[in-house]
């Protein structure tokens, strides 16, 4: 991938201690801006991407030619209004939309990293958007917002910098890790680590990429992101362009035609090595770990004003584990409000055109912009 | 504004905390934010409503009084509001126990089953009464527990929680229930309003 021209980057010169102990500096943070800031630089929005998610969010992205991930959220007159509020999204560190990640060169040997690139985890990740802040001049965010491991890094943020936020949106989201998420992760990374064209993460040099792993992971994951009865619904046993079974290993059904396109489409414009890094970084994800087990304690310090959001069909990050969140919140006190919208799409719901949840986060948003 | 929302705000001082349980449309927790400069939660079962609150710019909390009050530590709020909720739950003592631990306070309004127009029907028409706060019929009805004031004032003494404020409202009519005028109140008001302290 060919992407440097339309990607803005800036070089953290900061360095970083990551959690594995490694330090990083002069490091790209590859971002995205929408809508323009104010005077009192009160509006701005940090918006956090989930695992293959990029820094663009909204629009056409120039890389993939595609709409943005969250064009259903995010623009003019939308949930999270561009006109209004300025929109910084940036990508993880550990990704591969031009911030610091396994495809780029090691300054010390000018290899790739591959799977030399440090283990990055959501602490770090946030650590590292931090630096956005000071290049725009904000003290303080409006809000942040985010979905699936965007919201953990809602979390993340929050702890972290206590005053750097009104308000904070995690959607979908987990404190934590379960068995069952890790498992799902280890089967994404078990698959690109046995095609026969990972090499060890050494890939790029040898000219080729483990396209058939990542895609079973992509497929295997993307069945996670939706529920039983939106597949059945979608798909149910319709046959794909054939009248019968044809008693073979084909794609005789609209699923598996489905899925296997998920999967072709994806490995064009994502990185392996990432995807291992990534899914690593929220397999890490314990926020309760560092507060002896107490999640309460990683919000103590904050003011910030909580909108919680689940989903009743989102079977990843279930409405259960979203209102731990809201447990503990409320349990020292904070100004901490929770939803759970309505919807059969599962854990996509909140990238999809799902109007209640397009609303209520609009009228959350705005409504806490005019008490300012 | 209903009646019965600006007797519970008098009964509020400001700047307070308050979660109210069973907040619906939020229509009194605006009130009281607007004009009581309170801090104010809401906690509300159904999706609908839970929108229309934050239409409203309210901080609620979906979620079912009966299972989701313990996550609110004791006396987190100076004030709990139960507005004609209490008799729609499956177990109202849990319910009063609860927002008598996580309320310094707590403010409990019911609809009066005691009142001569709901006796009135029942006596006369046999069918079970429907009135202006009991406006659905026996198979719609949301409420599984209805009691009269005098009911909740008994309630009151067994479960040994204090009334410091009770008032009886018809209409436009606010009065304080006493022990002297209780039979009377529960045969002319159609809500009563507690102000109780554990």
């Amino acid at each position: 991938m060919n992407t440097e021209m339309n990607i803005k980057t800036l070089i953290i010169k900061k360095p970083l201690k990551l959690d594995c102990g490694k330090t990083i500096n002069n490091y790209p943070i590859a971002y995205e801006t929408y809508g323009s800031l104010n005077e009192k630089k009160d509006n701005a929005i940090l918006i956090f991407h989930a695992l293959t998610g990029d820094q663009f969010v909204t629009g056409l992205n120039p890389v993939t030619k595609k709409d943005g991930w969250w064009s259903y959220a995010v623009g003019p007159n939308k949930a999270i209004d561009t006109k209004k509020y300025f929109v910084i999204c940036s990508n993880v560190i550990g990704g591969c939309m031009g911030s610091f990640g396994p495809s780029h060169k090691d300054p010390n040997t000018q290899k790739i990293f591959g799977i030399n690139f440090p283990i990055i985890t959501i602490n770090d990740m946030v650590n590292a958007q931090n630096n956005l802040l000071d290049h725009f001049g904000i003290n303080k965010l409006f809000s942040v917002v985010g979905g699936s491991m965007g919201g953990m890094q809602v979390l993340q943020f929050v702890s972290n910098f206590p005053n750097k936020t009104k308000t904070a949106i995690p959607i979908a989201c987990t404190s934590n890790h379960s068995a069952q998420n890790i498992a799902l992760n280890e089967l994404g990374r078990q698959a690109i680590l046995a095609d026969n064209n990972w090499y060890q993460g050494n890939y790029t040099s040898k000219n080729t990429n483990p396209n058939k792993g990542l895609a079973v992971a992509r497929m295997a994951a993307h069945i996670t992101y939706l529920s039983k009865k939106g597949l059945q619904e979608k798909f149910g046993r319709k046959l794909q362009e054939r009248e019968d079974l044809k008693f073979s290993f084909d794609a005789d059904f609209q699923i598996e035609s489905y899925l296997r396109y998920q999967g072709s489409i994806f490995v064009d414009r994502f990185d392996a090595n990432s995807y291992l890094y990534i899914t690593r970084a929220m397999d890490y994800f314990d926020l309760p770990r560092k507060f002896n087990g107490n999640l309460s304690n990683a919000f103590k310090e904050t003011k910030a004003k909580f909108f919680v959001i689940s989903f009743t069909s989102d079977w990843l990050y279930p409405t259960q584990e979203n209102k731990d969140i809201v447990i503990a919140l409320n349990s020292i006190g904070a100004d901490v409000g929770f939803a759970e919208i309505e919807s059969d799409k599962g854990h996509d719901s909140f990238l999809l055109d799902v109007p209640d949840f397009l609303s209520a986060m609009k009228n959350f948003l705005d409504k806490s912009y005019s008490e300012n | 504004m209903k009646n019965d929302f600006k007797v519970i705000a008098n009964l509020i001082d400001k700047n307070k905390r308050v979660l109210e349980v069973g907040c619906s449309d939020g229509t009194l927790m605006k009130f009281l934010k607007d004009n009581k400069n309170i801090n104010i939660r809401g906690l509300e079962i159904s999706k609908n409503k839970v929108q229309k609150c934050i239409e409203k710019g309210l901080t609620v909390i979906e979620g079912n009084a009966e299972k989701d009050l313990k996550q609110f530590p004791n006396n987190s709020f100076d004030y709990v509001v139960l507005s004609q909720t209490l008799q729609a739950f499956l177990e109202p003592e849990l319910v009063i126990n609860e927002i008598l631990r996580v309320g310094k306070k707590a403010i409990v309004t019911i609809p009066n089953f005691g009142y001569w127009k709901v006796r009135l029907h029942l006596l006369f028409k046999g069918t079970m009464p429907i009135t202006k706060t009991l406006p659905n019929e026996w198979h719609n009805t949301p409420n599984l527990h209805m009691c009269t004031i005098k009911d909740f004032v008994y309630f009151a003494k067994s479960r040994n929680f204090k009334i410091f404020k009770s008032l009886a409202l018809n209409n436009q009519n606010i009065s304080l229930i006493k022990d002297s005028n209780l039979g009377i109140k529960n045969f002319f008001s159609d809500l009563g309003i507690f102000l109780i302290e554990k």
